[in-house]
């Protein structure tokens, strides 16, 4: 159970936070013109490394806000909790 | 010889107190302060239940929660019993009424025991080994037989009456465990100002210093227990402080998230336990965290070491400084190490008499074992204990002397009568909750244990759960760690008064004077696993300790291996040549100890377990008997039988009556999401599957929403209410789900475009009234509203006044029937119902339930999301087509229809099916085939995803997907069922009004 620092309200508990997978991964601006192996590329392919991984999060049961997160996946510390369309300070 | 075990004086019990409890039927008597085990052992009881597989004779082996034979069962009223409970922690109580587990038909004869003389052929994995053939044996004959022979206490069959509570708290500093080191920890925290938390899972704090030598061990000059009571007070005068006992900490999580569960009531009597809760689950988030855990008393690990009356040496001393009970009249010991002889000392200073000291030293040069010497004790040294007699209690041991590199036993063998036996193989530090929390081992190889390491939390270890022994040390170093842990200057000197203490000398497996294969030393006693059982693992290939531990069940039992695992890993480690530091441990794991379900389930019992979600008109449907079905946490009206009418009678007639003349039906459920913005138009745009640039204000249109795979994901009707306001209605289920992924895409994708949701779902009462007489009604009930079709034509919407009452009428329809929609506020909801019903009782109009509305929509042939989808399914295999914008450049899911799979031809796809005989309806689910074989396998081409009978067309009809669908129209297909195979016709999926006459009827 993680505490999450929201980047709108601070320090909660996991349970109000849920997970929305890899972040970073943006939905092409021009899908037609990409091949089926460029779109399944964008549409399927995920990373799952054991180490940090950056990943998106949603404040769900309080301020209903996406936000990012790099997290170690092997020790659940969490490294920086960023606002969509910033970068991870590192 | 008498049964009273008790002293004439000591102990902490209240004498002026006399309890009375039941045993195995009969009635003891025991003082308040007593456990269970305590009370029997001052009767003179000490075999308390069978082993688990050979069902041997078992006693009382420990004083808490470590304990694994003890185990009993309470009864309570009739069906209402806790299995599995330590006697060694069950405080008694006037009515307690326990039995003994796993043994029939009782404690003293048990015909399980015959296992026993079979026991050569029951090793390790005999399960695995002997119930593997036939297979159609394994759950009616062997599963039976084996939970039957096997079944540890048994489960209540009643409703658990009891109350159980939650409770969250977060705290500066948690300290787990009221011994000497936590209690020193405590008293710097608080004094520095922390907020403190203290929890002990025992009655008492002081741990084992409550049942210490007072002549040996004093802090401050004074002796243990005014040390106690003293510091005790000082925790309990300060505010900063909360204190809870009783209160075991279950699980420790990652960042300092524990789990502990607090008994309230279990010690009182019946009478006052009513009315009171009777656990409480705390959730725990500390700042940081002081394991005080303690350590565990290890057993030794010889021939027959598993009899009733032979017990763990720390046990013995704290039944006689604690309880004035003693254990045996005529005393035997056997040590490893000094501690024992404190208990040694202790028992002839009561005047009980030590018949001998064995010890597989050569010599101690500590305080303790001298003064046995000068007490007259007789001591054996570099000596094991090799055999014990006696069936249901001990009454012999047969010592031998060790041979030099302590591998084989040498000499001659002495007899040795006894009562009882104290082992003591020295002390495993309580590393649970460290490791539990992320925590790394290290092995010391001189001390012969594993002690914290590495952590990754702001926790520390302090005491001897981090392998810190001696008063002295542990005292030094919980004041020491818990001031620079927790930042603060300067602490009190303590002054320790302890015992010199010897060396501590370690054999896993003790020698034997008989072969390897003829002893039984037990390792794990609970799940009567020995050290051959372990031999024969790591015999027959198994390396690892995790499969060891499974293939053997060593450490397995509801004790988790509190006595058994240091000494399984220590025999493993010595057969296999490997360093312990090597080997590792098992994994530990929540719960510590066991905790009821009850504990964890808390007040979330009965309609507390989940929320559900009322319509503004659902008194009105349970007053006119509707039947309900869940659809997420919504209860909606299902249908309405009159009296005489069973489901299926009472849906043809709301069907019926919705076409002949007027339905109504209770849509408040369907998701509505307000959009607002001047980009609302161009996100929907993009959200749905269809063009929505130039829907005009006042239309309405039905859109498809993919998700970027291709599939469907929801569908609903959304209006134009202004240029820059829009209402979207979802399917029930999917309301809340469908909010999420606009926020998603509005968040992270778009964040540019200017829009802004609301869920408005709870804020509406929406009433759909359908057929011909639909119209009539509505203009009875709505004022200032146009009906005409030139002017309020399908799929557009009007707002208007009920009375004084704002109303949206859309004119949609989801059965095929000229068809209207009523939003109105939620609060004002019953009553327009009301009116409706009213104004259509001239027409004979009749509520319908969700069953009605699925089988009237399935006339027409529309698809239910979920029912017809299934997340695989795309809007080109539903055959609509129609709905996908060929010009849009872009909208979620567009990409993935062209991808090599989702253009398929032979895709699964929507269809109709007509069966032969009008009147079989075929069930939902059922697999479709092209071609039927005797028995199956069959190639399975499809299947069933909705079937009714059709009033209005008089027959049978059904909707399905089958493989390459769109080109089988006209086509024979079966559907085998267990005892027949039904014949159908593949159609098309509208099978009424094709034209769509009826929307202007």
């Amino acid at each position: 159970m993680l505490i999450i620092k929201c980047p709108y309200c601070g320090e909660r508990d996991h349970s109000e936070f849920s997970y929305g997978g890899e972040a970073h991964i943006i939905r092409p601006k021009q899908p037609t013109e990409l091949s089926d192996d460029q779109w399944a590329e964008y549409l399927f392919m995920r990373k799952n490394i054991k180490g940090i991984q950056y990943e998106r999060w949603n404040h769900s049961h309080g301020c209903r806000r996406w936000f990012n997160m790099a997290r170690d996946t092997s020790n659940d510390k969490i490294h920086s909790v960023y606002k969509i369309g910033e970068k991870p300070s590192n | 010889m008498s049964n009273n075990y008790r002293l004439s004086t000591g102990g902490q019990i209240s004498r002026s107190e006399p309890i009375l409890f039941k045993f195995n039927g009969k009635t003891f008597r025991g003082f308040k302060g007593d456990t269970l085990a305590s009370a029997l052992l001052s009767n003179g009881i000490h075999l308390v239940g069978r082993s688990f597989k050979y069902h041997r004779p078992r006693g009382i082996f420990t004083s808490g929660v470590e304990e694994p034979n003890a185990l009993v069962q309470i009864i309570k009223d009739q069906g209402k019993t806790d299995p599995n409970l330590r006697a060694t922690q069950i405080e008694i109580y006037e009515g307690l009424n326990a039995t003994s587990q796993n043994c029939w038909p009782s404690v003293k004869f048990d015909f399980g025991s015959i296992n026993n003389f079979f026991s050569p052929i029951i090793p390790a994995g005999f399960y695995y080994k002997t119930f593997m053939w036939p297979a159609s044996f394994w759950e009616k004959v062997y599963e039976y037989f084996i939970r039957k022979a096997a079944g540890l206490g048994k489960s209540p069959t009643k409703k658990d009456p009891d109350i159980y509570d939650h409770s969250y708290h977060h705290c500066e500093v948690l300290i787990v465990g009221a011994g000497p080191a936590g209690l020193v920890a405590a008293k710097v925290a608080a004094n520095a100002g922390k907020k403190v938390l203290l929890v002990d899972e025992r009655p008492n704090f002081g741990g084992n210093l409550n049942f210490s030598n007072s002549d040996y061990n004093k802090i401050n000059g004074l002796k243990p227990l005014e040390w106690i009571k003293k510091t005790c007070l000082e925790l309990q005068n300060n505010k900063n402080i909360k204190i809870l006992n009783r209160t075991s900490v279950a699980a420790y999580h990652n960042y300092n998230y524990l789990i502990m569960v607090q008994n309230l009531t279990d010690h009182l009597s019946d009478k006052n336990k009513i009315g009171k809760i009777r656990q409480r689950l705390w959730k725990v988030r500390a700042k940081k965290v002081i394991l005080a855990t303690g350590s565990i008393e290890r057993p030794m690990i010889f021939d027959c070491n598993d009899r009733p009356g032979i017990m763990l040496s720390s046990a013995v001393r704290k039944y006689i400084n604690t309880y004035g009970v003693k254990c045996g009249n005529n005393i035997s010991i056997f040590s490893n190490n000094d501690d024992a002889y404190e208990t040694a000392i202790t028992l002839h200073n009561k005047g009980v008499k030590i018949k001998s000291i064995i010890d597989i030293r050569e010599k101690s040069d500590g305080t303790l074992p001298k003064k046995c010497i000068e007490l007259g004790i007789k001591i054996h040294w570099k000596s094991a204990v090799i055999y014990t007699e006696g069936y249901k209690k001990i009454n012999k041991i047969h010592v031998m002397q060790l041979s030099k590199d302590n591998s084989s036993v040498i000499g001659r063998k002495l007899k040795i009568d006894c009562d009882l036996l104290c082992v003591s193989g020295g002390y495993t530090p309580a590393v649970h909750l460290f490791t539990q929390s992320g925590g790394k081992l290290d092995y010391d190889e001189k001390k012969h244990y594993f002690f914290p390491t590495k952590n990754t939390l702001s926790q520390i270890s302090i005491g001897s759960c981090n392998g810190t022994f001696g008063l002295k040390n542990i005292i030094s170093e919980s004041q020491e760690k818990t001031r620079e842990f927790l930042n603060i200057k300067e602490v009190e000197q303590l002054s320790v008064l302890e015992p010199k203490s010897g060396d501590f000398e370690n054999i896993w497996l003790l020698p034997s004077n008989k072969i390897s294969g003829k002893t039984k030393s037990f390792v794990d006693y609970q799940n009567d696993s020995t050290a051959n059982d372990i031999k024969l693992a790591l015999r027959e290939g198994f390396k690892s300790i995790e499969h060891v531990k499974r293939y053997t069940t060593t450490g397995m039992a509801t004790d988790q291996g509190k006595i058994a695992n240091m000494h399984a890993l220590g025999i493993i480690s010595e057969i296999t040549n490997t360093k312990l530091g090597e080997l590792g441990t098992t994994t530990f794991r929540p719960p510590y100890s066991p905790i009821t379900f009850g504990a964890l389930v808390g007040r979330n019992v009965g309609q507390f377990f989940d929320i559900t979600r009322k319509t503004p008109i659902h008194d009105w449907h349970e007053k006119n008997n509707a039947k309900f079905e869940d659809v997420g946490q919504w209860k909606r009206a299902w249908y309405y039988p009159s009296e005489k009418e069973n489901m299926h009678d009472s849906v043809q007639r709301e069907s019926k009556a919705a076409r002949t003349s007027a339905g109504i039906l209770d849509a408040s459920t369907l998701g509505k999401i307000d959009i607002q913005g001047s980009d609302a138009s161009e996100f929907l745009n993009r959200i749905y599957t269809n063009a929505w640039g130039k829907l005009a204000i006042g239309k309405c249109r039905y859109g498809l929403m993919l998700n970027d795979d291709g599939m469907v994901y929801d569908d609903g009707v959304t209006t134009r209410l202004d240029e820059n306001h829009y209402i979207m209605t979802t399917t029930t289920g999917g309301a809340a789900t469908v909010m999420g992924k606009l926020e998603d895409f509005l968040q992270t994708e778009w964040p540019e475009l200017k829009v802004y949701l609301t869920s408005v779902t709870d804020h509406f009462a929406t009433i759909s009234v359908c057929g011909p007489n639909s119209k009539k009604i509505l203009e009875k009930v709505t004022q200032s509203i146009d009906y005409s079709d030139s002017n309020f034509p399908h799929m557009s919407f009007k707002n208007g006044l009920i009375d004084k009452i704002k109303c949206r009428v859309m004119r949609i329809s989801f059965t095929g029937e000229l068809s209207y929609e009523i939003n109105v506020q939620a609060n004002y909801g019953q009553s327009v119902w009301k009116k409706c019903m009213a104004a259509g009782k001239e027409y004979g109009i009749t509520p319908y339930g969700t069953e009605a509305m699925h089988l009237l929509r399935a006339e027409k042939g529309f698809i239910i999301v979920g029912q017809e989808t299934d997340g695989t399914v795309t809007p080109v295999d539903l055959q609509m087509d129609w709905i996908v914008s060929k010009k849009k450049y872009d909208f979620i899911g567009k990409r993935s229809l062209y991808r090599s799979d989702t253009m398929r031809e032979d895709r699964k796809q929507y269809v109709g099916l007509l069966t032969n005989d009008p009147k079989e309806i075929l069930e939902e689910g059922a697999q479709i085939v092209a071609e039927v074989k005797n028995k199956p396998p069959m190639n399975m081409i499809g299947h069933v995803t909705s079937s009714y009978y059709s009033p209005n067309l008089n027959k049978s009809i059904a909707l399905a997907v089958v493989k390459n669908g769109k080109n089988l129209k006209g086509k024979k297909l079966y559907v085998p069922m267990p005892n027949k195979t039904i014949e159908v016709i593949v159609s098309d999926t509208i099978f009424l009004d094709k034209e769509g006459k009826r929307l202007n009827a």
